[in-house]
């Protein structure tokens, strides 16, 4: 039995016309990078274990007391970290494997960016008009998609979420003054 | 056959049009999320919990469970359609699915990856029906030193078994171990780690760390792509079902060989995509004529779907017998559980009968209706592809930002989350793997009451964990498998030193 399966289908075509173009220079190697992030957790196991050692990590009447788990967990952080520091550092040098390169780390600032001044906006403009601000100006500067769609799109995201959750499922979000201004 | 009756009794539960309304609603959601690139299983699960918060916890996991088959399933349809693997775990579909695709045989490839996904769902809820009450009534008799032993064989066999460079797992392991003793000690009632601010009091949440490790850093890598795709989106007629169908029972030693290797790296933390690579590797080596994989050869989609499934279903068994989740998603759950009220563990077991068995039920059920739903919907979801990413990435980035929030209320949580956010972004490119990251956030509290619990009850004697044979044996194992690399290099080294000995007399 033989069936026509090409006569169903649908060509699918989605373009990306914002991508990172390839062989963009690098920011950083994954070395450097690794280095960076084992010298910051050190300094956080030194600072929790700082803190702990503070609460107390002995023993007493009860057992141990309450700094004790927390304090040889920032012990074992700490060692971790060095020893990924020092191999890294050891490490005979290889040809550097790219951490991101400076294409990349436009675009990934081009998410993060207006996350950051989503949830700025959000502390106080209120979630639902943060969010219309966030999903219309990411689809129109980052999307290039037309600016009634960007629009559109994302009135009736924003209402569709207020009504699933400060309506339909009583989860409350936060507000500003537009939401005050009709009384909510 | 006890576990039969009570079986019964968990689709009695099931069987109310709310239930099953929200079972299609989160079956739905699920493969949508699956065909999403930059979300997957446990993203999924994990910004669309706070839509659960206030219903009823058998309601709640019902659909949240139906959201993960959901997720499973999406996952295969763009690895087979765009050669675009949805998650790590469909990336040995596209070996032979997206071959076959390419040779007009779309349809035949998309039925067999959800069959196989069935199959391997079912046999793995088969094993939980009937072996996850035996092990949790064998661990009410736990106290908690045996706890804590099963905490410590769970992080140990992370870093000695996976497959990560070993200082990286126990960065991310203890760290969040660490995070999770924020705020106040429930111990001693004291302060640990707060440094004076008040919204540490409260403790870093489970939950706005796992919707900032997946989802945020997620959406910042999928950015790094190129996300321009094209393909076809087949529809599956049933004439096509009943063709693969009826093949089906010549592969059983394939389905039966990836179900059972897909349970095993369920249960132990080995995870999906471990599990995928490896059902598909040993169908390879298995079959008569090898060379034929990765030409579009229907088996090289049964073997690596099977066990992906059956493994991410099993990694529930441990989730729900003994609280310690078996995958990452595993772990979003039990995060659910508790703000759900209910307390992950053996106890889950008698004292909330109706809610186990809601869930079990609510695998076989989900899984047939999902199997049906995928199996007609194909060009529906395919074509959701056609929503650029720029449209879906800021609608992701605010779901996030209402399940960050609507956990504890406090806008403090929306900055933990990008905070988390960007972590997750660099860990994964760096190579720290999430995973036990994720696990000692989620059981950082438990293993540590359980340690000090043992530690009060013994006069602070460490001897505890070898008091008697199953506690002992539990830690010795444990510990082995923390220094599993170092033993294993010493006896390779050991054999290789005796070798030549044996050659020479």
């Amino acid at each position: 039995m033989k069936q026509p399966v090409s006569s169903s289908e649908i060509e699918i075509v989605v373009d990306d016309p914002t991508a990172p173009e390839p062989g963009s220079p690098a920011v950083t190697d994954t070395r450097t990078a690794e280095a960076l992030v084992s010298v910051l957790l050190l300094g956080l196991a030194l600072l929790l274990g700082y803190d702990n050692w503070r609460t107390g990590i002995g023993w007493d009447s009860t057992g141990p007391q309450a700094g004790y788990f927390p304090f040889y967990l920032s012990v074992i952080l700490g060692g971790a970290s060095l020893y990924g520091l020092a191999t890294g550092l050891l490490a005979r040098r290889e040809i550097p494997e790219t951490f991101v390169t400076r294409a990349q780390l436009r675009r990934v600032m081009a998410v993060f960016v207006p996350t950051l001044l989503f949830c700025l906006a959000t502390q106080f403009l209120g979630l639902y008009v943060a969010s219309f601000l966030l999903i219309a100006g990411f689809m129109r500067w980052v999307g290039r998609i037309a600016l009634w769609k960007s629009l559109l799109t994302a009135l009736v995201f924003t209402a569709a979420m207020f009504v699933t959750f400060d309506i339909a499922f009583d989860v409350i979000m936060p507000k500003g003054p537009l939401e005050a201004a009709f009384g909510y | 056959m006890e576990a039969f009756g009570l079986l019964l009794h968990g689709f009695a539960v099931l069987m109310t049009w709310k239930t099953l309304a929200l079972m299609m609603v989160g079956l739905v959601l699920g493969i949508f999320v699956g065909v999403l690139p930059g979300l997957g299983g446990p993203n999924g699960v994990a910004i669309l919990l706070p839509l659960t918060f206030t219903m009823d916890p058998t309601s709640a996991i019902v659909m949240l469970s139906s959201i993960y088959w959901g997720a499973l399933f999406g996952g295969a349809i763009t690895s087979i359609l765009f050669n675009i693997p949805g998650e790590a775990w469909s990336v040995a579909t596209t070996f032979d699915g997206y071959p076959m695709a390419q040779q007009g045989r779309a349809a035949e490839a998309l039925t067999a990856a959800f069959t196989s996904s069935f199959i391997g769902s079912l046999v793995a809820v088969l094993l939980i029906t009937f072996l996850a009450p035996l092990i949790s009534s064998f661990a009410l008799k736990f106290g908690p030193p045996e706890f804590f032993a099963v905490y410590l064989l769970t992080f140990c066999s992370f870093v000695g078994l996976g497959r990560e460079s070993k200082h990286k797992t126990v960065i991310s392991m203890s760290l969040g171990l660490l995070l999770a003793g924020i705020g106040m000690d429930t111990v001693s009632g004291q302060l640990r780690m707060t440094f004076g601010s008040s919204e540490l009091l409260r403790g870093i949440n489970f939950l706005v760390a796992v919707i900032g490790l997946f989802g945020i850093s997620e959406i910042l890598l999928t950015m790094e792509e190129r996300l321009a795709l094209r393909g076809h989106a087949a529809s599956i007629s049933l004439g096509v079902v009943l063709k693969v169908w009826k093949d089906l029972p010549k592969y059983w030693v394939t389905l039966l060989r990836s179900s059972l290797i897909g349970c095993w790296l369920g249960i132990t933390p080995g995870g999906a995509i471990a599990a995928s690579f490896m059902g598909y590797n040993l169908a390879k080596r298995f079959s008569k004529n090898p060379e034929s994989f990765g030409k579009g050869r229907i088996e090289g989609v049964f073997a690596p779907e099977t066990a992906a499934h059956a493994s991410g279903t099993a990694a529930l068994l441990p989730m729900l017998a003994l609280g310690i989740p078996g995958s990452g998603t595993a772990a979003i759950l039990l995060g659910g559980l508790m703000v759900w009220g209910l307390n992950p563990g053996p106890l889950l077991f008698v004292e909330h009968k109706d809610f186990v068995w809601g869930l079990i039920a609510s695998m076989y059920l989900g899984n047939v209706v999902g199997l049906v739903l995928v199996l007609t919907t194909v060009p529906i979801f395919a074509s959701v592809l056609r929503v650029p990413f720029a449209a879906v990435a800021p609608m992701i980035v605010v779901s996030c930002a209402i399940g960050a929030y609507a956990i504890q209320n406090a806008m403090f949580d929306v900055w933990l989350m990008l905070g988390f956010g960007v972590v997750g972004y660099v860990f994964k490119k760096i190579g720290i793997p999430l995973a036990p990251f994720t696990l000692a956030l989620v059981l950082g509290n438990r293993a540590e009451d359980a340690f000090r619990l043992s530690m009060i009850g013994a006069g602070g004697d460490m001897t505890v964990f070898w008091s008697n044979g199953l506690v002992g044996s539990i830690t010795t194992l444990a510990i082995t498998l923390l220094f599993w690399p170092v033993i294993d290099r010493a006896f390779v080294s050991l054999a290789r030193r005796w070798r030549p000995v044996e050659f020479r007399s």
